[in-house]
């Protein structure tokens, strides 16, 4: 094939999908609004995947009310470390990760101690609607924080990284790896400075990533190498993100799966707007299978 | 599928648009311009007479009925306690005063306003079929003279209209044979001439009737009627310069009355005159056009914004602005690519900027958004609930609108009472996502978000400022439904944005 000159044609050529196009010939042909709600509120789409058999972090308690807020002590109590997400919270945003207590305080996954009343605001922020799409009044899950498995010990920086698979029709198209970063403060989200690596998706091996939108071969707060590594159960991974199209009924999904030390592979979330980034940490090799 | 569907939706409403605008320029010469201005005669013809003591008068004036090369924009009638008519007959329009007691010196005033517009034909007048010709009686001598003038010019002219000019050639010649000197010895005024014409052009069989033209000069005062001439060239009535045998009507002329009858007519009074007055202005097109177009009966005129009180039509022209605006951002969102606080944020900035202007909007947006940063980092440390804080930001905003506005007009700066006219809701959002993107994303996103938007506004306050879209869409609303096609086919664009070249670099480098 020539290659095109204009910077426009040449995307074309390269099959790389633009936001306008994600949005008008695939979101919203194959993703009914009326499902919508069943990736964007969390606690549905828990309860979804546990009836249809996908395994997920296990459900600690539900904060609701602001009043609720004051027995919020005794609800965490039972538990070491935990993470507290806003059910509507969109793009990584609003999650509270405490990874253990130290002398009644709570450790942040950075490190830093936070005290009952950060922990409460950081709780009422949520029930207040300030992570939540438009801004509407929410409920604040905590669940089971994922203890993340060995292999991604020298190429994560704090947080839990985690795999996106994008689901077009129930057929995986396209994996990658997103893990935290010094920058994106432990979060797995591209747009806060975590690094994407793409996934081969027939043999769940990664290949080089893209960071900021360019590209990348070791981690920059580890110095871990990015590319050669293999993805364990992966094949039960794509299994999952197959069922996940099943219950949620949406055409264009992406996936967002992580690997628990003890439990394996479990389904964090799904989107219905996944984000284009992955397609570069792919560098375009399955971008074909788009193409209907 | 849903592909074509839009888009011939949007070819309808295209289609619609533009025509309904190609409708409104070709047929109701409503300018695309906004500084367009046409010229506007304004003539006036006034009448005076004596009334003898409680007499009972009526005066009949013609007027008027279409001029060619012109359009009437309107016409007023000062008539006191008359009774007034109008009438018209085919060829003429006449205007009737009448009143059953009056005393002492009498006026009477009749006002147009004309348009130059080149288009405009007047209406056919009925009598297109060959009227009778009287053949004038002449004395004995003169009758003779003339038979023998009109023998020769015959002998030189094809048909009515070579047979004037040449008849008028002879009649104006230098050297005047004696048939010629004979003719000429009864003119003593220019009506005379006339009717020395029309009586020559009877004997020779060609019908032709008097006319009065105006001829409008700007600054005319006591100005009178000139006589013209109208032959019947044999299947139309065509007007001719009666001592140059030109056809047509003198420059700026308006053709005023037709017949041998004067123009104005008062029984029942004495030494009536009229005098004619002309001045000139510009005015503004649309203006005259929409007057036109109101007397014109049009129901697209009727139903147009100009039918609003003023008040409401200012309202408008803001209005009918946002679609320019919202089709903007559509552009800047989507295929530009930029982003911004909140969809529409930019265009109210952009609306607000309309009364401060545009660099003292900037000014005062920014001194805004930078003081209310600095309350919101602080609320940020009391740890509030979200919409106590939001309403705490807003009320926060409030305050300082007003502190701002009482600083400088203390200081002198009158500049600074419009940051009253700010959205102060849009504004609290504006602050409170702005600090949340700092916290999140760090100074420099939140700068640049911040930024980008303003950028906007400024962008979208100069394409809603521009005087020349302000007059072509309040004018011409139907335009609308072409921002609408524009709109609705920039939503079904799948191609990149052209910030997406700059993201996928990595990918065109490859």
């Amino acid at each position: 094939m020539e290659r095109a000159w204009l910077p426009w044609n040449r995307l074309r050529q390269l099959g790389v999908m633009g936001l306008n196009e994600r949005n008008a010939d695939f979101i919203l042909p194959y993703n009914s609004r009326r499902n919508f709600p069943l990736v964007d509120n969390k606690l549905l789409t828990k309860a979804l995947a546990v009836e249809a058999g996908i395994a997920v972090p296990e459900l600690f308690g539900v904060v609701e009310m602001v009043h609720q807020i004051e027995t919020l002590e005794a609800l965490l109590a039972p538990h070491d470390d935990f993470v507290i997400k806003p059910a509507h919270g969109a793009g990584g945003e609003g999650i509270l990760v405490i990874t253990g207590r130290h002398r009644g305080r709570y450790r942040k996954a950075n490190g830093v101690l936070a005290d009952e009343e950060d922990v409460g605001h950081h709780v009422s922020n949520i029930l207040g609607g300030l992570y939540s799409l438009a801004g509407r009044p929410d409920k604040a899950l905590i669940e089971y924080r994922v203890k993340f498995d060995p292999i991604f010990e020298n190429i994560s920086f704090q947080g839990v990284p985690d795999i996106r698979i994008l689901v077009f029709r129930g057929i995986p198209v396209m994996a990658m790896i997103r893990l935290p970063t010094r920058l994106s403060d432990g979060r797995a989200n591209l747009h806060q400075g975590a690094i994407g690596v793409g996934i081969d998706l027939a043999s769940g091996r990664t290949f080089s990533g893209v960071w900021h939108d360019r590209p990348i071969d070791q981690h920059p707060d580890t110095g871990g190498n990015l590319a050669g590594r293999i993805i364990p159960y992966w094949d039960e991974i794509l299994a999952m993100t197959a069922q996940c199209h099943n219950f949620s009924g949406l055409g264009f999904i992406g996936v967002d799966i992580v690997l628990d030390e003890h439990f394996g592979p479990m389904m964090l979330e799904m989107n219905a707007r996944p984000g284009l980034t992955i397609q570069l940490a792919n560098q375009m090799r399955q971008n074909v299978a788009l193409f209907y | 599928m849903r592909g074509l569907h839009v888009k011939l939706l949007a070819l309808l409403l295209i289609v619609i648009g533009v025509s309904l605008c190609w409708f409104k320029v070709t047929r109701l010469g409503l300018p695309l311009m906004p500084a367009e201005k046409a010229e506007v005669w304004t003539v006036e013809a006034r009448i005076e007479f004596k009334a003898p003591k409680d007499a009972a008068i009526k005066v009949r004036f013609y007027i008027p009925r279409q001029p060619d090369g012109f359009t009437v924009v309107d016409e007023s009638f000062v008539s006191g306690h008359y009774g007034l008519t109008t009438e018209d007959d085919g060829l003429n329009r006449a205007a009737e005063w009448a009143v059953r007691e009056v005393n002492g010196h009498q006026v009477l005033y009749y006002r147009i306003n004309l348009s130059r517009d080149p288009s405009i034909q007047s209406a056919p007048s009925q009598a297109n079929t060959a009227p009778p010709v009287f053949v004038p009686q002449l004395q004995e001598a003169l009758a003779s003279a003339a038979k023998g003038l009109i023998g020769d010019v015959l002998k030189k002219s094809a048909d009515a209209r070579t047979f004037v000019r040449e008849l008028l050639v002879r009649l104006n010649a230098q050297s005047p044979d004696p048939n010629v000197l004979l003719l000429r010895q009864g003119v003593v005024n220019d009506e005379d001439w006339v009717r020395l014409i029309s009586d020559l052009l009877a004997m020779a069989n060609v019908s032709s009737r008097p006319a009065q033209v105006l001829v409008l000069q700007d600054g005319m005062n006591h100005g009178a009627l000139k006589p013209w001439l109208e032959i019947f060239d044999g299947r139309l009535w065509v007007s001719l310069d009666p001592w140059t045998g030109e056809p047509g009507l003198p420059q700026g002329g308006v053709l005023w009355h037709i017949g041998n009858d004067s123009v104005l007519n008062v029984s029942g009074a004495k030494n009536a005159k009229v005098e004619f007055s002309v001045s000139r202005r510009a005015q503004d097109r649309t203006l005259v056009a929409e007057e036109r177009a109101r007397k014109m009966g049009s129901r697209l005129m009727e139903y147009s914004l100009f039918s609003l009180p003023v008040s409401v039509q200012n309202v408008y022209r803001v209005l009918l602005m946002v679609p320019i605006g919202a089709f903007l951002i559509v552009v800047l969102r989507n295929v530009v690519g930029l982003k911004t606080f909140g969809t529409f944020m930019p265009i109210l900035i952009s609306l607000a900027f309309r009364e401060t202007e545009l660099i003292w909007g900037m000014v005062l947006f920014c001194v805004l958004v930078f003081l209310g940063l600095i309350i919101r980092f602080y609320l940020e440390y009391l740890k509030l609930l979200l919409v106590p804080r939001l309403a705490s930001v807003l009320i926060i905003v409030i305050i300082l609108m007003a502190f701002i506005s009482v600083v400088s007009h203390k200081l002198g700066f009158d500049r600074g009472l419009s940051v009253a006219l700010f959205p102060m809701v849009i504004l609290a959002m504006t602050i409170e996502r702005m600090s949340l993107l700092w916290e999140e994303m760090g100074p420099a996103e939140a700068m640049a978000q911040g930024f980008g938007s303003l950028m906007v506004a400024a962008l979208g306050y100069l394409c809603m400022s521009s005087q020349w879209l302000e007059h072509l869409i309040f004018v011409f609303p139907e335009l609308l439904l072409v921002v609408l096609a524009m709109t609705l086919l920039l939503g079904r664009y799948t191609g990149y944005r052209l910030t997406e070249l700059w993201r996928f670099r990595s990918a065109l480098r490859s």
